[in-house]
């Protein structure tokens, strides 16, 4: 079973404002993009599910341009609050860089 | 008009942050038309605004403004800076325009500068509340006259017009509080003639500065040129590289939409936008669009006060007590809690006992899906309550009830964290949080903001 972070340049994640946070996921070419794509690894439901938010929340965004896919969902617990643990929203995405990918 | 270029130059990505002096020559010797500089962000938390502290160094701000204020002076441009002092509330700008009088009387210089103030009184914003014209985003804190009332300090995020009319009693030097980044490259080139799409499009490219290069090497300068279809951009370092990917995907950075950049008066659409090389180093930007928006609103920041914070830290390394570490833990607690109810008569719903486990959760909480604890852990002891010297007070309590804190492997007294420093506890000051995150909409885009003129 591969790896998520095997198929990518650039796995990253940072509050888009204080109440919401965007991942960015950059893919290494055209062929590791589609071979994510077709394996479903990566999913509103799948965010859902890891982020504890309700999968109407999540935005998802697959950008054909850049062989990306941008996810934004609302920050459960907003930037700075009394039990926030990552002000700038940057370590969030830790659990998707080793995602399971179906060959 | 309909022919008119611009270039327009970008110091950095943040006023503290820092560029080269080189760039910056280089760059407004190739003919600039304004420098910009954003200085403020949300990004790092509530504190800024609620406390009215800038987010120095305030050397690194003087002599970064001290580079773009001569550059300009020297080539007859303005100068625009948004979000002075990181949270762009009052007290932020008029540390800003301190430092920026301190700077003309040293160097002898002489223009008109401008200082408008985004700071909304909360009288102001709780009439505007009550009229109906405040409406959330998603998602929001909820928000009534109350809250508004016990807030600590807002501020209007300003859109292009407040800076236009600035510019347009020729001001050189522009000082905004709280300001939209695209703004701050977008103002100018569209009072001059260049359509909003290409301006605002070179704004939210321009606003991060060297950061959609290829490789950002340190904080830099970035430069574009625009016209009627588009605009160019192209860093002035010769080491930096702009590439038609890297300028793309800067339109991700920090925005939850893709394509979709939602600003005071309307929305840039980059559906369509193309981004193609041109030579080595610059990407040509066209084909986004503006959708202007059918009510005019500007976005409002707000925080307010929750307590105050002390904290210590320590280590735990014991296998005995990491094999049962939430036991271990969820005991401290309740030992912790009576005893602060016995010796300081604080009942546990009036102050935050947080336990920040790292080597567990501390970076994720409670959404860390793996739940493998390593040799040992770091753990933080987060207190915060109504005011420093009560969660000062707690701090000793529950850093001693959990050095001594037993588990059944051990007879006697044990010493189960180690702590690293001597005095353990760490006031950390005021705790904040944002309590707005909602849209005002407004029949005047200058309306909320005051200019204040002065020739220096």
């Amino acid at each position: 079973m591969l790896e998520l972070w095997q198929f990518t340049k650039l796995i990253r994640s940072k509050n888009a404002g204080p109440f919401e946070l965007t991942f960015d996921i950059m893919f290494k070419n055209r062929e590791s993009f589609n071979d994510m794509l077709k394996s479903e690894a990566l999913s509103p439901k799948v965010i859902a599910e890891l982020y504890g938010v309700d999968v109407k929340q999540v935005r998802f965004f697959v950008v054909e341009q850049l062989l990306a896919i941008k996810i934004s969902i609302p920050r459960r617990v907003f930037s700075g609050d009394v039990r926030d643990t990552d002000i700038y929203g940057g370590q969030f995405h830790g659990p998707l860089v080793r995602l399971p990918i179906k060959e | 008009m309909a022919n008119k270029k611009m270039r327009a130059v970008a110091a950095t990505g943040n006023l503290s942050t820092g560029f080269r002096e080189d760039s910056l020559v280089l760059a407004v010797e190739q003919g600039a038309n304004f420098i910009g500089c954003d200085a403020g962000t949300t990004d790092s938390g509530p504190y800024y605004l609620g406390s009215g502290k800038p987010r120095g160094p305030r050397e690194g701000v003087k002599r970064n403004l001290r580079l773009i204020l001569r550059e300009a002076l020297k080539a007859g441009i303005p100068v625009i800076v948004g979000s002075a002092g990181h949270a762009g509330g009052q007290p932020h700008l008029e540390w800003t325009l301190d430092i920026i009088r301190e700077l003309a009387r040293e160097h002898d210089w002489h223009f008109k500068l401008a200082a408008i103030d985004s700071e909304i009184e909360k009288d102001v914003l709780a009439d505007a509340f009550n009229r109906g014209e405040i409406t959330p985003l998603c998602p929001a804190p909820p928000l009534d006259d109350r809250a508004i009332k016990h807030a600590e300090r807002f501020v209007a995020m300003m859109g292009v017009e407040p800076i236009q009319q600035a510019l347009s009693v020729v001001a050189q030097v522009v000082i905004g509080g709280r300001c939209s980044d695209v703004a701050i490259y977008a103002a100018l080139p569209v009072l001059q003639g260049i359509p909003k799409q290409v301006a605002f499009h070179a704004g939210k490219i321009l606003e991060c500065g060297a950061a959609s290069a290829a490789q950002r090497l340190y904080p830099d300068c970035m430069a574009a040129e625009l016209d009627q279809d588009g605009f160019t951009v192209e860093p002035p370092n010769p080491a930096i590289r702009c590439t038609a990917q890297s300028v793309a995907a800067h339109a991700l950075y920090e925005n939850a939409d893709p394509y979709h950049l939602v600003e005071s008066g309307g929305v840039l659409d980059t559906t369509d936008a193309k981004y193609e090389p041109v030579g080595e180093r610059a990407v040509r930007v066209t084909g986004s669009r503006f959708i202007p928006s059918k009510k005019y609103t500007v976005r409002i920041e707000g925080v307010s006060l929750v307590g105050y914070r002390s904290i210590v830290m320590a280590g735990i390394r014991d296998p005995l007590v990491l094999r049962q570490l939430d036991t271990f833990l969820s005991t401290l607690r309740t030992v912790i809690e009576r005893k602060v109810s016995d010796s300081m008569k604080l009942s546990a719903d009036t102050y935050t006992l947080n336990f920040r486990v790292y080597g567990r959760n501390g970076t994720l909480g409670d959404l860390e899906p793996l739940s493998e604890v390593g040799h040992e852990v770091g753990l933080i002891i987060d207190v915060v309550a109504a005011t420093q010297s009560l969660a000062a007070d707690i701090i000793p309590i529950a850093s001693h009830t959990g050095l001594h804190h037993p588990i059944p492997e051990h007879e006697g007294l044990i010493s189960n964290l180690a702590y690293p420093f001597s005095p353990g506890g760490i006031d950390a000051g005021p705790v904040y949080s944002f309590c707005i995150n909602h849209v005002w909409e407004l029949n005047e885009p200058c309306k909320p903001f005051a200019m204040k003129m002065e020739v220096l």
